[in-house]
């Protein structure tokens, strides 16, 4: 197990550098940061300055080289919009981020798993039916449209509910709520058809044929069988969440990492672009390392 | 795509093809129901601009934000105008061309590189094989947002850059699918016997193995076309994506979310666009996913309309 974990994280750490190389010299691309911070009248010596501060002056490979030696040290390096480090930026972003993903998870795993199996038992019938039309819808529609309409209709209308930032518990049910409706789309059909085929299988006749109740077949004979694919696509869109929400931390003002790196490539603060994609990265490889453990708990035959 | 350049119109067993395959669509209301909807989002795409251009784009600020489901100003008002008095259901039906030139360009380059890509990962050695999965891992984990900003900066705001961000991020998924097939392909009995026959490469991948893999493929693609959809339209939303005087549906309801609470109309219609063409796109998958594969097609061929 150690020795599977290590000959992982050195792969990921080949193509993370990889990909820090590949963003570093492409961020650089995207223009002079000189002209964006400073006010639009500056001289060419204001930028010169404001160049050579932030050691944006120097060849882009000597720059290359200064970062990837800071970077030895756990530095970062600053960020521009916010002189503050870059990682300090990146880890206040993620402590908003991680609970967001981390409760919307846990109810769409627990709703999807909940109301998947069931549609599974009665193949066809109306509950099937209705749990499949709502999922599709749900897969069908933009999250910032759905957003905008939630506004709409709850906050501007009925007045129930915040419109942006953060602060009380109300403010997070909507941006919860919005993030909710894809996931739970896509999961709940794979239960389905997971709980489908399981469900066929010999020992469910069995456990029929000795009396056993509908909800204990489902919830304790099938379910635990059905769950390695959706463990997969659990996983999957957990990942899409670690990368942050960045349309809904948007329209909902809330201070994410999604937020904080459209933020930070729309005004070319290089080094929290950096930082919060290595960052994403650690943290999308522990979720990976989980989802394998959790693989092995479910399923004694993959242990090995 | 090859099975369909082989067949020729005229020929009547073609022909009672196409017979079927719209009686197995008629079997599944649902997907038939789709297929005009999608129909219709074409036409509208083909024909619209030509018909409505000017009318989409003729200002009037008397009727600036005027609401939906008033007849006195004509039927292009029919659902409201908006913030600079233009007719909203216009507007919509000019904007379907850009929305779906988008989509079905991303679509269509991704499915042809990472088909390509895949079949040659698939079937070639181990060295060529690693490269080529390598490369799509680093697609995988660049980010998106960062792609569209640098490709918008450095070559400017278009459409067909717009598309050449998509198709990059795509590429990844049709290339993994069909490597994945084809290294299952290829140990089947009629592959072994055409290398035994002495066919080329060439020939194998194109004749042999390509026509397993397409239904495969063409299912994913139209799945694929919601999601390049949506991801085109979020671009636009962020305001890194399509830029105007060029419209996609996306961009309509970034441009109407300054009037929420004054004029709601504005951001909702786009929206229920992208909605119901996204589900008809899904439908029709689902349909697909069933009507191409072999195993289980008897299901829409040899089911009276009476069971279910």
């Amino acid at each position: 197990m150690i020795k599977l974990i290590g000959q992982r994280a050195i792969a990921s750490l080949l193509s993370l550098l990889g990909l820090m190389v590949l963003v570093f010299f492409l961020s650089r691309l995207t223009g002079d940061p000189a002209v964006l911070f400073l006010p639009i009248d500056a001289t060419e010596a204001m930028k010169a300055n404001f160049r050579a501060l932030h050691g944006l002056d120097a060849p882009l490979f000597e720059q290359f080289g200064r970062y990837v030696w800071d970077l030895l040290q756990f530095d970062f390096g600053q960020s521009l919009r916010k002189a503050r480090p870059a990682i300090d930026v990146v880890m206040e972003a993620y402590a908003w981020t991680l609970p967001l993903a981390l409760i919307t998870l846990s109810l769409v795993v627990v709703a999807a798993i909940v109301l998947g199996s069931l549609a599974a038992f009665k193949i066809g019938g109306f509950f099937d039916r209705m749990v499949s039309i709502i999922s599709l819808i749900g897969a069908s529609a933009p999250d910032f449209w759905v957003a905008i309409v939630a506004i709409v209709v709850f906050s501007i209308n009925l007045g129930w509910l915040p419109t942006s930032g953060v602060g009380t518990p109300l403010h997070w049910v909507l941006p919860i709520a919005v993030l909710f409706i894809r996931p739970f789309g896509l999961i709940v059909q794979v239960v389905r058809g997971s709980m489908l085929s399981a469900l066929s299988a010999a020992y469910v006749k069995t456990a029929r044929a000795k009396g056993v109740k509908n909800l204990p077949i489902i919830f304790v004979h099938t379910l635990r069988n059905a769950m390695l694919p959706v463990i997969t696509v659990i996983g999957d869109q957990a990942a899409a969440m670690l990368n942050g929400a960045v349309i809904v931390e948007t329209i909902f003002g809330f201070p994410g990492i999604g937020k904080l790196m459209i933020d930070s490539i729309l005004q070319r603060d290089f080094n929290v672009v950096l930082a919060a994609i290595m960052v994403t990265a650690v943290a999308i490889f522990i979720m990976n390392m989980l989802i394998d453990i959790a693989y092995g708990l479910l399923d004694p035959r993959i242990r090995h | 795509m090859s099975d369909l350049s082989l067949t020729k119109p005229n020929n009547p067993a073609t022909q009672r093809g196409f017979t079927i395959f719209l009686a197995m669509l008629w079997r599944d209301k649902l997907a038939f129901i789709s297929a005009l909807v999608l129909v219709l989002v074409v036409l509208c795409a083909l024909v619209g601009p030509a018909l409505l251009g000017d009318l989409a784009t003729n200002q009037n600020l008397r009727g600036r934000n005027s609401p939906p489901f008033d007849m006195t100003r004509g039927w292009a008002f029919f659902l409201g105008g908006d913030s600079l008095g233009r007719p909203m259901l216009a507007r919509l039906i000019v904007a379907a061309r850009s929305t779906m030139m988008v989509a079905a360009g991303a679509v269509a380059t991704a499915l042809i590189v990472g088909a390509t890509l895949g079949l040659v990962a698939g079937y070639m050695g181990k060295n060529i094989s690693q490269a080529i999965m390598r490369l799509a891992d680093v697609i995988m984990s660049f980010p998106s947002l960062l792609l569209a900003v640098v490709v918008l900066y450095v070559l400017g705001p278009s459409i067909p850059n717009m598309i050449l961000v998509l198709a990059i991020t795509r590429i990844p998924i049709y290339l993994r699918t069909t490597r994945a097939e084809v290294l299952e392909v290829r140990e089947r009995m009629f592959v072994q016997a055409a290398v035994v026959m002495g066919a080329s490469h060439g020939r194998i991948i194109v004749r042999h193995v390509l026509p397993v893999v397409a239904p495969t493929l063409v299912t994913i693609a139209t799945l694929d076309f919601a999601f390049v959809m949506l991801a085109e339209s979020s671009l636009s939303f962020l305001g890194i994506g399509i830029q105007p005087p060029d419209i996609t549906w996306g961009l309509m309801v970034s441009q109407g979310r300054p009037y929420l609470t004054t004029a709601w109309w504005l951001a909702l219609w786009p929206g229920v666009c992208i909605v119901i063409t996204t589900l008809a796109l899904n439908l029709l998958s689902n349909w697909m996913r069933i009507a191409l594969d072999p195993a289980q097609r008897w299901r829409l061929e040899a089911r009276s309309t009476t069971d279910v």
